[in-house]
């Protein structure tokens, strides 16, 4: 299996899946490239001239102004067979995520989706992934020649910028015409809080009676510095909150230094995106919850009762 | 409209045990169900056939529990549905699955659209659509949360990041919904007992591929799957009080992780 090919339409991803790509590439053989796709792909190519790609496979076009993962697949498959390039990574976008299956079906290559973690094991890629639901992590080793891996992104540390080493390559893959085209684009509004960036992460659940009690919670998350992320009902039944704002299997996973928990259970389904958090610490009425399984710190009680005297205490601290 | 949906059957994610001494998953005795974003799939069609009329097939792959599972969909309103049944079937690769609901597609004849789940409920891993519509090359539109069928043409907004985008294709497509898109019903006891009576045909790879053996060439070996180890201290006290509450605070600033 020699070589990697990195796609991601998102220079922060790409950086991570080159760093990776470095380390893995000693144990599978051959370079370590990047395909960059777009109507002036060269400025890009340029960003990311010292993260450690060996080469650089630049393909210009009007037809990537848009992503469409039909035209996306074929120019990767194309780009991963010409260089004999045998493992394929891209970032597990939404984008990244239907352009995997697609270029696994062109190279007749096994795919794994959504990788959380890739470790070595004799000579081959072990690949991590959520499976039932986020209840388990399943282990899994493609047994094809060739291999594509969609990672999540912030999976991996990006490494820092080195020397201006990588070779540039202009690439020109034979297309069909779309079988779509955009006929609209429209922004997503104040949609755009990064939680999964953020250091101290409140998040909120079911336990939360009313809509209008947000302010109390929205009080605290400031006091804390903290941004407000939710369980899936809030922003799917009742939508207090926009989609950017979920936690969870379908929503974002955090690794913030805190997350305090308030209200929540603890299902699966939601604990997968707080996993990663350094600390976890939960405020929940049932002592049963599966949420105290989870975290490091916990209070049974009321959230109605704990929420306002928290909020002052720790006001109390910022204004010493 | 000639409308299929393809599903799958999991086991019931609610109902999965971890075994706290193994941290395997226990699944054993949990019932089959569709996935909630199947029946989002499902409800889609469903709503396409009541405006524009035409019919819905449901299309699934899985272990003989399948045989009671797909009820369920025939119950919610699909009026027909083909099945693909082995012991084997509910562990298949993305790839393996692809092509045997390729083949069975091939093999119903007309269709116009066919809808899926973005993701599986139990593995998420979103590989079927992409290799569905490749294998039948079509256009794939995924992660839809609208769609407005036209003459001969569909019209889809997919649900992205950053942005909503709308797009047009030509029929026939392979679209790939995303929850939210609709409320699946809740079929009623007339249905549930209407259901039984609606046509199951069931087929066998050999009926639909030039090689069946294919489907049990793994591409893809799962080396383990168990429930990820919890390292938490879990100090969990009782009750609204200062004294906890100056406690909660405390910790957290001992851990260097509280800022105010």
């Amino acid at each position: 299996m020699a070589g990697i090919l990195v796609f991601c339409e998102n220079d922060d991803t790409t950086v991570e899946l080159l760093s990776k790509g470095k380390e893995l590439k000693s144990a599978l053989g051959g370079q370590v490239a990047a395909l960059v796709l777009g109507v002036a792909p060269e400025e890009k190519a340029k960003q990311l001239l010292a993260y450690g790609a060996d080469t650089l496979y630049v393909a210009r076009g009007d037809v990537f102004a848009s992503i469409n993962a039909d035209i996306y697949s074929d120019a990767i498959a194309q780009a991963a067979n010409n260089y004999g390039l045998d493992t394929v990574l891209v970032g597990s976008t939404r984008a990244g995520k239907e352009i995997a299956g697609m270029v696994a079906q062109r190279l007749g290559a096994g795919c794994v989706t959504d990788a959380i973690d890739i470790k070595l094991k004799d000579g081959a890629l072990l690949v991590d992934r959520y499976c039932l639901g986020g209840a388990t992590i399943a282990s899994l080793t493609v047994k094809t020649p060739k291999q594509v891996i969609s990672v999540m992104p912030r999976t991996f540390e990006a490494s820092a910028k080195g020397l201006e080493q990588s070779q540039v390559v202009a690439f020109s893959p034979t297309l069909q015409p779309p079988k779509q085209n955009v006929v609209e684009k429209q922004e997503k509004k104040g949609e755009s809080t990064p939680i999964e960036a953020a250091e101290t992460l409140v998040c909120i659940g079911r336990g939360i009676n009313d809509k209008k009690d947000l302010p109390m919670i929205e009080e605290l998350a400031k006091a804390m510095q903290g941004e407000i992320g939710c369980t899936r009902p809030l922003t799917h039944d009742i939508q207090w909150y926009p989609e950017s704002r979920e936690v969870g299997l379908s929503g974002k996973k955090c690794k913030p230094a805190l997350c305090l928990s308030i209200g929540i259970s603890g299902q699966i389904q939601h604990t997968v995106g707080i996993r990663n958090a350094k600390i976890i610490a939960a405020i929940n009425k049932d002592k049963n919850a599966p949420i105290f399984k989870t975290a490091d710190y916990g209070i049974v009680a009321d959230l109605y009762d704990v929420v306002p005297k928290l909020t002052q205490k720790i006001q109390a601290m910022g204004s010493k | 409209m000639d409308l299929i949906v393809c599903l799958k059957q999991v086991p019931d994610l609610q109902q999965i045990r971890i075994k706290r001494e193994t941290r395997e998953a226990v699944t054993e005795g949990v019932p089959f169900v569709f996935g909630e974003m199947d029946k989002n799939a499902l409800e889609e069609a469903i709503k396409i056939k009541e405006k524009l009329g035409g019919k819905v097939t449901a299309l699934s792959i899985g272990s003989p529990k399948l045989r009671d599972t797909i009820k369920e969909a025939l119950a919610a309103g699909a009026d027909q549905a083909f099945l693909m049944i082995d012991p084997q079937f509910d562990n298949l690769d993305s790839a393996a699955k692809a092509a045997l609901l390729a083949g069975a597609v091939r093999k119903m004849g007309q269709f116009d659209l066919i809808f899926l789940a973005e993701g599986s409920a139990d593995n998420y891993s979103g590989q079927t659509g992409p290799r569905l519509a490749q294998l039948l090359n079509l256009p794939f539109i995924n992660y839809v949360k609208q769609v407005e069928p036209g003459s001969g043409t569909v019209r889809a907004v997919r649900n992205m990041e950053g942005h909503f985008e709308t797009v047009e294709a030509q029929l026939p497509a392979v679209i790939a919904v995303t929850s939210g898109i609709n409320q699946p019903r809740i079929p009623s006891l007339m249905q549930i007992l209407r259901a039984s009576k609606k046509p199951i045909t069931e087929l066998k790879p050999a009926d639909v591929l030039a090689n069946p053996s294919q489907v049990s060439e793994k591409q893809v070996v799962m080396v383990s799957n168990l429930a990820p180890v919890e390292q938490r201290k879990m100090v969990v006290l009782e009750g609204a009080t200062d004294d906890n509450i100056t406690s909660l605070v405390n910790s957290l600033v001992k851990e260097g992780v509280l800022r105010s």
